[in-house]
């Protein structure tokens, strides 16, 4: 499937210098040789990823990383100076500037960090401003924009100014406003950074609802990895103007690129974020009901050290745990099945269950947390106790070799 | 020695020759102008010019305003100066006016071309800075004397704080603002009219409140070129040295100037509160 949004090898280098700049760059020279050659920057240098319809792409950085203007490159409020960007095969960067405006008037819109809004108009006028540099009748923009309103919980606040309202209110206006468009893409620089905490919290959780409904492609810069993993299917981090390492939230907790994600990644709460899948075995032993008697099953167990064994069906549904010294009581009574003892009662794991929904499985014995699939039941892991216990006292990613 | 004086007045005596049916044409369209406007206040009865600018000072800045008008007008009328000071302030308005339709375009230019704002600074420098009496030769030679080479020196005098602070309003809306309704596909013009004009509103207000009291400043200048008006009154007392005729038509330079910063001002101030809210 053709990607939504692909960005190809896109640089973007502020100074005057440029041609110069950019073939030392193709030659592998870096940012402070050639700032010191053209007194130019590299502002982004050869990012290149593909954003696909209705993700939500979050590319986190700190500030300097290039992030923001790798964004407006994406709509060109600045100009790439090499590759391309492509909106529904389209290549942006050689638009003419009409055509440049209508792609910026139906199909991208933009939600800044510092609102943007004009504050001699009212909300209501705010919101339809983009309809209305459309060419929309009044009519027509003002319904529209009524009905954003609503959705993004501003009704009752249409007429007032906005310097009237809160930051978050604010920022809601310039999210309304984008949204009025229809826009395929949306593009939010930093558009909850100016917030504080617990509105921040409560607009990313807002955005997220509005997502599921809308399915829009967006993508949302942050310099707080947090939010990053809140919000993103996947997270593009970038460092002096590059792009280290796409990946999904799990991806970037679990196997950080270098050193330099790693130590964004320590401070990261991972209990919400790790979830079972990652930390499942996904080979463990097993004693398969029917097949393998308190015969085969004890054979396991010697083999493995283990003294609790998942019980499985023959096509690997999950049915329970079975014990060591039950086992051994079954054998002695010269019974030829481990029926009678498997625990059918035990608590499961899906395996996008975080670590925190895990945290009740926790016990003293030593029974593994069985991970199932949710739709026909069958075994796909075991998380064993100590990985749990370790994963819940924050211990800490280590970079991939 | 270096006779920079020579070359200008070759350049002078050039365009003088050249342009004569162009300026006689300009001269022509300033004199309707200026007539025209006076022309309406002088058939206009005195008492009804003043409840006019009365109630214009009342609803725009207030009673007290509205009270020094009509008494200032009145005493005015009482001194026996009412037809200059109509002289007077229709030649200021069509000064300050063509001064505007031609300071606020230069000024949006300069906001927008880095070039020409760099280009029009120093130019903008030079005609504040110019001695004033000294544009009143050229404008003799264009236009002869009359109200019409006044208007001339007057709008070159009053013009650029029009321009500059029509740059600094537009160079002063936030950036953000303009990015995100770049962001938005707005054109130039768009951007222009929807947003930069508005917001930049209040310090245009207050260059046109400059450029009407600059205006006022030239009366007594421009009337050493028979411009006439209250100018010529003062002009009359420096002359003759008759203190009191230099008092009189002083206090009607003042009141006029009282009643016009006033209103020109509340135009600026009542957006700024709005915007400000």
């Amino acid at each position: 499937m053709m990607p939504k949004l692909k960005i190809d090898n896109l640089t973007l280098i502020f100074g005057r210098e440029q041609q110069e700049a950019l073939q030392m760059l193709q030659q592998g020279k870096s940012k402070a040789e050639i700032l010191e050659r053209t007194g130019a920057t590299v502002g982004v240098k050869n990012a290149s990823f593909d954003i696909e319809k209705g993700e939500f792409f979050v590319i986190m950085g700190l500030s300097g990383s290039g992030k923001s203007s790798l964004l407006r490159c994406l709509n060109r409020l600045i100009e790439p100076s090499a590759g391309k960007v492509l909106l529904n095969n389209v290549d942006i960067t050689a638009l003419p500037d009409a055509d440049l405006q209508k792609v910026r008037r139906k199909e991208i819109a933009m939600v800044f960090q510092k609102f943007g809004l004009l504050p001699h108009r009212s909300v209501l006028e705010n919101v339809a401003f983009g309809l209305e540099l459309q060419g929309m009748p009044a009519t027509e923009r003002l319904e529209k924009a009524r009905n954003v309103i609503e959705l993004v919980g501003l009704k009752g606040y249409e007429n007032m100014l906005p310097a009237e309202l809160s930051g978050g209110m604010q920022q809601r206006v310039g999210l309304a406003r984008a949204l009025a468009n229809e826009p395929e893409v949306l593009l939010m620089d930093e558009a909850f950074s100016a917030l504080d905490p617990l509105i921040r919290t409560q607009m990313q959780d807002e955005l997220l609802d509005l997502q599921e409904k809308m399915h829009k492609t967006i993508v949302f810069i942050t310099h707080d990895l947090d939010e990053a993993i809140r919000l993103g299917d996947r997270i593009a981090i970038m460092k002096d103007g590059e792009v280290i390492q796409i990946g999904t939230p799990e991806e970037i907790l679990t196997s950080p690129a270098n050193e330099y994600v790693s130590s964004f990644v320590e401070k990261v709460d991972r209990k919400a974020i790790i979830t079972a899948s990652s930390l499942m075995d996904t080979k463990p032993t097993m004693a398969v009901f029917r097949k393998d008697g308190p015969e085969g099953s004890l054979r396991k167990m010697r083999a493995t050290g283990l003294k609790i064994l998942p019980a499985v069906t023959v096509d690997k549904h999950f049915l329970g745990f079975v014990y060591l010294h039950e086992v051994l009581e079954v054998k002695q009574r010269g019974d030829k099945t481990i029926e009678a003892v498997i625990h059918r009662d035990v608590p499961v794991a899906h395996p996008d269950t975080t670590v925190e929904q895990m945290l009740p499985f926790i016990a003293e014995t030593d029974k593994p947390v069985a991970v199932v699939n949710p739709a026909n039941n069958k075994l796909l892991g075991l998380i064993s106790q100590t990985s749990l216990i370790i994963e819940t006292t924050g211990s800490q990613a280590t970079p991939q070799a | 020695m270096i006779k920079i004086g020579k070359y200008i007045e070759q350049f002078i005596n050039w365009l003088t020759h050249n342009f004569s049916p162009f300026f006689k044409m300009v001269k022509a369209g300033v004199e309707t102008m200026v007539d025209g406007v006076l022309g309406l206040f002088t058939f206009l009865p005195f008492y009804v010019v003043i409840a006019l600018l009365a109630i214009l000072a009342w609803r725009r800045a207030g009673w007290g305003i509205g009270v020094v008008t009509a008494l200032g007008l009145t005493l005015i009328y009482m001194m026996g100066y009412w037809a200059p000071t109509m002289e007077t302030l229709s030649l200021i308005l069509v000064s300050a006016f063509i001064a505007l339709i031609m300071g606020i375009p230069l000024g949006i230019w300069a906001a927008r071309n880095k070039t020409a704002g760099s280009i029009m600074r120093p130019l903008l420098d030079f005609m504040q800075t110019m001695p004033a009496f000294v544009y009143l030769i050229p404008a003799v030679l264009f236009f002869g004397l009359g109200k019409v080479p006044g208007v001339f020196a007057t709008i070159i005098f009053a013009m650029p704080p029009a321009v500059r602070l029509t740059t600094l309003g537009i160079s002063q809306v936030p950036e953000d603002i303009v990015e995100a309704t770049r962001s938005f596909g707005a054109t130039p013009r768009q951007l222009l009219f929807k947003v930069e004009l508005p917001l930049a509103l209040p310090t245009i207000l207050a260059g046109v409140n400059q450029t009407i009291m600059m205006s006022l400043s030239m009366v007594v200048v421009s009337a050493m070129i028979a411009a006439g008006g209250l100018g010529e009154i003062v002009l009359k007392g420096i002359t003759q040295l008759k203190i009191g005729l230099g008092f009189e038509g002083g206090i009607a330079v003042v009141i006029l100037a009282i009643i016009l910063d006033r209103i020109t001002q509340s135009f600026g101030k009542k957006k700024q509160k709005k915007n400000a809210k």
